[in-house]
């Protein structure tokens, strides 16, 4: 079967809730700052259901908020969500060749940092129902939080946003870090990316570099010099 | 406020290019060796690169956060599964949270 069948889809969803809960938590506080610049709930839904990208969603509130160029507003996403580029690459090798254009640009439109996560780590053949799957259930979530935080910021507890911002980071955790055991090169990789995104993020003048540049240039030059120094040997993906 | 519809439309139409064109204009097997092992790393460097040291920041009180990043480390390192990691970590932050900041 080409696309996979509906036990697939429901793989996917199941392997999404971790995502779905992160995602409440960052499209609630979404939710809030858009209704605070001027935006209907409606608009703030919308924002969310065709970007699906949570960095380039707050960037674009400020931007929105003053009012500013559509030519800006092209640029600003354009850099900060390029990363995806890179991602939807790595995905490209996952797709068999019988995967057609269609489906292809249905999997395009979920393409996000947690959801390439899942997807690119998933065991044996990847297939569109699944991918579709995990894209229903986040996307599910990205827009109910969305909804929920436009409408009344003020109902759930501030402690269950605060916590639920760790739940993407460790689903993060949970999908690099066991093969940092078997394999010290991807320790390596993990641990150097790690520390210089951390360089980057409080080191005078290269903070000012965006989050989302800072994501590609250490993925970049880290991944690459483990290309380098450690070619992979036979697909180990399958 | 429609001019806020076409921002909207706009950031989107930029955003989905940026995803569907490697994932439909690459359609077959990339035969390069460097190229082949730079993708095979990236996934890790990415996730590696966007996970610290935002999540540090990512609950209310550095100290949750701090609580939260071990669990999930601990439980990772014992190859539990992506559930148990994220619910525990987002749960041992809670439990900080709860008892902890006044």
């Amino acid at each position: 079967m080409k696309r996979g069948s509906f036990r697939d889809f429901l793989e996917g969803c199941q392997n999404a809730i971790p995502i779905c809960l992160g995602y409440i938590a960052v499209s609630f506080a979404f939710g809030i700052e858009a209704s605070k610049i001027g935006m209907t709930t409606f608009q703030a839904a919308m924002t969310s259901l065709l970007n699906v990208t949570s960095a380039g969603q707050f960037s674009a509130l400020e931007l929105i908020a003053r009012n500013g160029s559509f030519v800006e507003l092209a640029i600003l996403q354009f850099i900060i969500n390029l990363r995806y580029m890179l991602m939807s690459t790595a995905l490209s090798q996952r797709l068999g060749p019988e995967v057609n254009t269609l489906q292809r640009m249905g999997i395009s439109y979920g393409v996000t940092d947690e959801i390439f996560a899942v997807s690119i780590f998933k065991r044996g053949k990847l297939y569109p129902m699944f991918s579709y799957g995990l894209i229903a259930t986040s996307v599910f979530g990205w827009v109910f939080g969305t909804v929920l935080g436009a409408v009344a910021g003020q109902i759930l507890p501030q402690i269950f946003i605060s916590c639920l911002g760790l739940a993407i980071y460790g689903m993060f955790i949970a999908i690099i870090v066991p093969d940092t055991r078997t394999n010290k090169v991807i320790a390596a990789v993990v641990i150097i990316a790690m520390a210089m995104s951390a360089v980057f993020t409080y080191a005078p003048v290269l903070k000012m570099i965006s989050s989302g540049f800072r994501i590609i240039i250490v993925t970049v030059v880290v991944a690459l010099g483990a290309a380098i120094i450690a070619p992979v040997k036979e697909e180990s993906h399958e | 406020m429609n001019k806020v519809y076409l921002y909207i439309l706009l950031m989107a139409g930029v955003t989905y290019l940026i995803r569907a064109l490697p994932l439909t204009l690459i359609r077959r097997e990339i035969k390069s060796n460097l190229i082949k092992s730079f993708l095979h790393y990236v996934p890790y460097a990415t996730l590696a690169a966007m996970t610290f040291p935002a999540i540090l920041s990512a609950t209310d009180y550095m100290i949750s956060s701090i609580v939260g990043f071990a669990v999930a480390l601990f439980l990772a390192l014992n190859k539990k599964s992506l559930l148990t990691v994220a619910g525990a970590s987002c749960f041992a932050a809670f439990i900080v949270e709860l008892f902890l900041i006044p």
